[in-house]
């Protein structure tokens, strides 16, 4: 729209009609964004409604907003189902999948950005050539390696697999390649090692890159679904909380209480959007990088 | 000097495998050895319930039995590989145009509330597939906030829908409106079978139910693709727009001209991106239809984890996943292809 201003101010008789033309533009483009926006927002406003009705409330007319009486008998009911151990169950499975794949991947980054080593450049390759493989092509063998490994309802099962990604050695390969060398070379001819410029010089550069990959890392863990379902079999307490979510919904068949389900939903989303307010400008970069990849 | 280099040198090495190491163990117990499981497990008749050793090889039996041998399983195959394209032919090109219209939108210099329109159409993206799949199922309700939206929207036209158990076609449905039901086509159309389902059959369209998750995907999926689009817009550089104005280009040529061009490898990233994840389609699968209603919601991935853990066939399960690897491996390539073909 910059271009249309520019264009239309050539001469002063097209610049009036170019000015209301201009402003219906401006008033449909703002009009059309916050319907836009109503769209994206709106369901989350509705569920979080829907789980403070009473059942009946809800089988009587679904589509109604506001709840005609309040209660906190949905929350209630989570206690009994189990929640807050799942809920204990994600954040400690995200938090540890986090620090170790933020740390695994600085390490493993730096040293292919860095430390010239013999074949390299061919795990750099066969790290990226995994990218390619969909994780539904993985689901089957990995339960495999699994049951093999004795990690088949275990929260060894549920961690271990997951303690470094490929995306994130690539994020960390491609900061460090990014960042000057000078400061290392200083701090080498100071006499500092491989491991102290690492973590004295370089580290600290990376805080950026370091907080987009923790955010993507935590998101990606928090809301994982497939790898839980195929390692937990059995083991109620060992349930995340998408995953017990999935199956509360399948042990309720016809019979959905949906103020129990979209209190469970809701509890499952609220420290992500938290987190997400927080640190918008993270996330932001961090999908920025994503898109740098091809 | 000479022998400091050279000691620097095996320092060097020594430090890069030593950082390497937790990676690595990783990769090679999770990444790799599953990547060549996944290509052994398809070539024998394991149950997924017995320790995977007393499996036995059966050569390229699940293969045929997936491809080629008519049944159930060859059936189900190809209308899983049906659905799975209707629903990457309906969710790539809307996710990646509206996407697209939005990122240019927003990025517009003068505009107001940028940062809340930007965490507004995010926000979706970051949420837990199976928590807005649960959402979704409360909205799609035949007497549910979505019905009633519609049905105000078309002044009382819209008629209620059952979203989530509707296994009829959108193009049988448009047919059917213009007289041409399945006992007024061709005997042709429907006794012809490819893969095992019939030609009228494969002309169905996504049913209404696989229609509910496409839009749900598309809904999640848009504020992704939009920041791609915008941190791409962000690197043109503005002083382009203002010599096309000078130059007397209206905004559309603009975008036409200048913009679209330079967006080609980020709207090839997103375009792949959207393929590959499409072709996955999964969680809201399991939560929402389980594959219902008549099959019409089968999805490929959904077939892996049906035949592997459900159906304890995990030959066959691995079996369907390599042909999906493949499947995705070929798109990929066309779309460079086509991609590069272009520019060049």
């Amino acid at each position: 729209m910059t271009a249309a201003t520019g264009a239309t101010t050539s001469t002063a008789a097209r610049a009036k009609t170019g000015q209301t033309k201009q402003r219906v533009i401006t008033f449909v483009s703002y009009a059309l964004l916050f319907a836009l926006a109503a769209m994206f927002l709106y369901p989350f406003l509705y569920a979080t409604l829907t789980s403070f009705k009473p059942l009946p409330e809800i089988a009587a007319d679904p589509a109604h907003l506001w709840p005609q009486t309040w209660t906190t008998e949905a929350y209630q009911a989570l206690r009994g189902l189990n929640v807050p151990r799942w809920a204990f169950n994600s954040a400690l499975i995200a938090v540890t999948v986090t620090l170790a794949t933020v740390a695994f991947a600085s390490l493993a980054g730096y040293a292919l950005a860095r430390v010239r080593f013999p074949g390299s450049k061919g795990v750099f390759n066969a790290i990226l050539g995994t990218m390619m493989v969909p994780g539904i092509v993985l689901l089957i063998p990995m339960f495999m390696v699994l049951k093999f490994l004795g990690l088949v309802d275990t929260y060894g099962g549920l961690i271990l697999p997951k303690l470094v990604t490929a995306y994130g050695i690539f994020l960390m390969t491609q900061f460090f390649k990014s960042i000057p060398t000078e400061l290392e070379e200083a701090a080498r001819i100071d006499g500092a090692n491989v491991f102290q410029t690492f973590y004295r010089v370089v580290m600290p550069l990376a805080r950026a890159s370091l907080i987009a990959l923790t955010i993507a890392t935590f998101q990606g863990s928090w809301n994982e679904f497939q790898h839980p379902l195929i390692v937990i079999t059995v083991n109620n307490n060992l349930y995340t909380l998408p995953l017990g979510l999935a199956l509360l919904r399948g042990n309720m068949g016809q019979n959905l209480q949906w103020n129990v389900l979209m209190a469970a939903s809701m509890l499952t989303t609220l420290p992500m959007a938290v987190i997400f307010i927080v640190f918008q400008r993270y996330f932001i970069q961090g999908v920025s990088y994503g898109g740098v990849k091809e | 000097m000479a022998s400091g280099i050279k000691q620097m040198d095996r320092q060097n090495a020594i430090a890069g495998w030593l950082f390497m190491v937790p990676a690595l163990a990783v990769f090679a117990v999770f990444v790799v050895i599953p990547i060549i499981f996944a290509v052994i497990v398809s070539f024998t008749d394991w149950n997924g319930i017995s320790p995977p050793t007393d499996a036995n090889l059966v050569g390229l039996a699940n293969y045929k039995k997936v491809l080629i041998t008519p049944g159930i399983t060859q059936t189900d195959f190809f209308t899983a590989l049906k659905n799975t394209t209707y629903f990457a032919l309906g969710v790539v090109p809307a996710q990646t145009i509206l996407s697209l219209v939005i990122a240019v939108v927003i990025n517009q210099q003068r505009l107001r509330f940028k940062q809340f329109f930007r965490v507004s159409y995010y926000f979706p993206s970051i949420t837990s597939s199976i928590a807005i799949s649960l959402l979704f199922m409360l909205m799609y309700q035949k007497d549910g906030v979505i019905n009633s939206f519609l049905n105000t929207i078309t002044f009382g036209l819209w008629p209620p829908v059952v979203w989530l158990n509707d296994p009829r076609g959108l193009f049988h449905i448009i047919l059917g409106a213009l007289g041409i039901t399945v006992s007024t086509v061709p005997a042709a159309l429907t006794s012809t079978t490819i893969g095992g389902v019939t030609l009228w059959n494969w002309i169905s369209g996504p049913s209404v139910s696989l229609l509910g998750i496409m839009l749900l995907n598309t809904w999640t999926t848009i504020g992704t693709m939009m920041l791609i689009f915008v941190a791409a817009l962000q690197d043109v550089p503005l002083q382009v727009y203002e010599a096309a104005a000078i130059d007397g280009a209206t905004s559309w040529q603009a975008f036409r001209k200048i913009t679209l061009p330079l967006l080609r490898p980020t709207t090839f990233f997103v375009v792949t991106l959207g393929m590959i994840g499409t072709f996955q389609v999964f969680d809201q699968v399991y939560v929402m239809s389980s594959g219902g209603p008549a099959k019409t919601t089968l999805t490929i991935a959904y077939m892996v984890y049906r035949e592997g853990f459900r159906n304890s066939a995990m030959g066959i399960g691995a079996t369907v996943a390599i042909v999906l690897f493949f499947i995705i491996f070929a798109l990929t390539m066309i779309q460079r292809r086509i991609t590069e073909g272009r520019e060049s």
